[in-house]
């Protein structure tokens, strides 16, 4: 595969996963853990985390790989990579908290087939040299990870009155129930949806608005 | 995507895809697949450690917990109506004896589990011999719905029923001298019954079958074995 591509890095890079094609909010990936593991502030930080390993270790090493790897098999080993990485992540979550690791529970081992993954590595990883890889995971990991949060985040103070635990309003207050159930996901990604359109759409306008202005 | 050097690029590979050897797809599939099982041999082996100290902690403080005032435990396998040493890996009923500072026998704790509303519950709770009552539970693992079966953890009220719950044996040592049943909240009279959570009967329910199941058999087998148990320590 010959390398004509641009491999400068830049700003725009990374911008690309936090805002521009935000694998969450733009592009609608990985939707599974979005929806099942942000009831809580906490769960939706180590999902980000988690998955942010796995996506920075398997760009990694498919982008060192890709010149070896024949186009027949490409997915297949990509899927080895990522599950190899998703097995370490696995590991690592049980040493460091049992809890965690249950209130996780499938989740971790479901990274394997979050497409946000496979995809970078499909489109991007196999192209680009390791550096502008790494830096362009980087960028998706804190995308998905923010859009996660901003998720857990809402669920956790509407459905459970806290924030990472801690407790935020007194006795009186009667927990929203439904957030922190699946509904409650959903409800909460559809509102995020709207604002980060609502505020795309907004940006385009003045763009245009712009442009006719330099026009005239 | 809609740049023409990408496009070339395509065509260009698949004339190359014709002519990749089999052998070259089966070589570099192994490699990935032997360096993969080398990095995840040696991950596992690193945090095997901590793995095993959290779970040690994790039973821990839920036998503290469970008995209470008790500061170690040991670990027994019930083996024919015998104590015996606990074999790692193997599928033995294991019963945890906890010990106050003094090294005094206080009870044992003892897992059990039943069907739930939305998975299994698996619970420990502590058999305090002396006054032959449970004198707490822990669950352990549940996917029961938050904000209405996972009241199991969170409601006060229905852990209170746990702090001394009836389980005396009958006359002949085989059995529950009265079942442990389920009733309806704010409708407990004795001490063998456990008042449910309404809004999480079902949940609330399955802790208490889980109990009824685990003590009618558990205890009867337990009874000889509670003197050996006093001098372990």
């Amino acid at each position: 595969m010959s390398r004509i591509r641009d491999n400068s890095i830049s700003w725009e890079t990374f911008n690309e996963g936090l805002w521009k094609e935000n694998p969450v909010f733009v592009m609608l990936l990985g939707m599974c853990p979005v929806l099942a593991v942000t009831n809580s502030a906490m769960n939706a930080l180590a999902m980000g985390i988690a998955t942010a390993f796995v996506l920075v270790a398997s760009s990694t090493l498919v982008s060192l790989l890709s010149k070896y790897i024949p186009k027949q098999v490409r997915i297949a080993t990509y899927i080895i990579i990522i599950a190899t990485f998703v097995t370490i992540v696995d590991y690592v979550i049980q040493a460091i908290s049992l809890d965690l690791y249950n209130a996780l529970g499938a989740f971790i081992q479901l990274i394997v087939v979050n497409c946000m993954i496979l995809g970078r590595a499909e489109s991007y990883a196999s192209k680009y040299r390791p550096l502008k890889s790494i830096v362009n995971a980087l960028g998706m990991s804190a995308g998905f990870t923010i859009a996660l949060l901003s998720l857990g985040v809402v669920r956790e103070i509407l459905g459970a009155g806290s924030l990472f635990g801690i407790q935020l309003f007194g006795d009186n207050f009667q927990p929203w129930v439904v957030m922190v159930l699946p509904p409650g996901g959903f409800l909460v990604l559809g509102a995020w949806l709207l604002l980060f359109d609502w505020v795309n759409q907004r940006q385009q306008k003045k763009a245009e608005k712009q442009e006719a202005h330099h026009a005239s | 995507m809609n740049n023409p050097e990408a496009n070339d690029e395509v065509s260009t590979t698949k004339e190359h895809q014709a002519d990749t050897p089999s052998l070259r797809m089966i070589s570099v599939l192994t490699g990935i697949a032997m360096l993969s099982g080398f990095l995840v041999v040696f991950t596992s082996q690193l945090t095997a450690p901590a793995i095993a100290e959290n779970q040690r902690i994790a039973i821990e403080q839920a036998v503290s917990k469970v008995i209470p005032n008790s500061v170690s435990h040991r670990e027994f396998a019930l083996v024919d109506g015998q104590l015996g040493v606990v074999e790692k890996g193997s599928n033995q009923k294991i019963v945890y004896a906890g010990y106050d500072s003094d090294g005094e026998f206080l009870g044992i704790a003892s897992r059990a589990s039943a069907q739930g509303y939305a998975g299994m519950i698996y619970l420990l709770y502590g058999y305090d011999p002396f006054c032959q009552c449970i004198r707490g539970i822990k669950v352990l693992k549940m996917t029961e719905t938050p904000g209405l079966g996972d009241k199991i953890i969170t409601d006060k009220k229905f852990q209170k029923n746990f702090e001394q719950l009836d389980v005396q044996l009958n006359k002949k040592h085989s059995a529950l001298k009265n079942k442990i049943t389920m009733v309806k909240q704010g409708s407990k009279k004795n001490d063998w019954e456990i008042d449910a959570i309404s809004g999480a009967s079902i949940s609330s329910n399955a802790v208490g079958k889980a109990l009824n199941q685990s003590a009618q058999v558990l205890l009867p087998e337990l009874y000889p074995l509670i003197e050996q148990l006093k001098q372990a320590e």
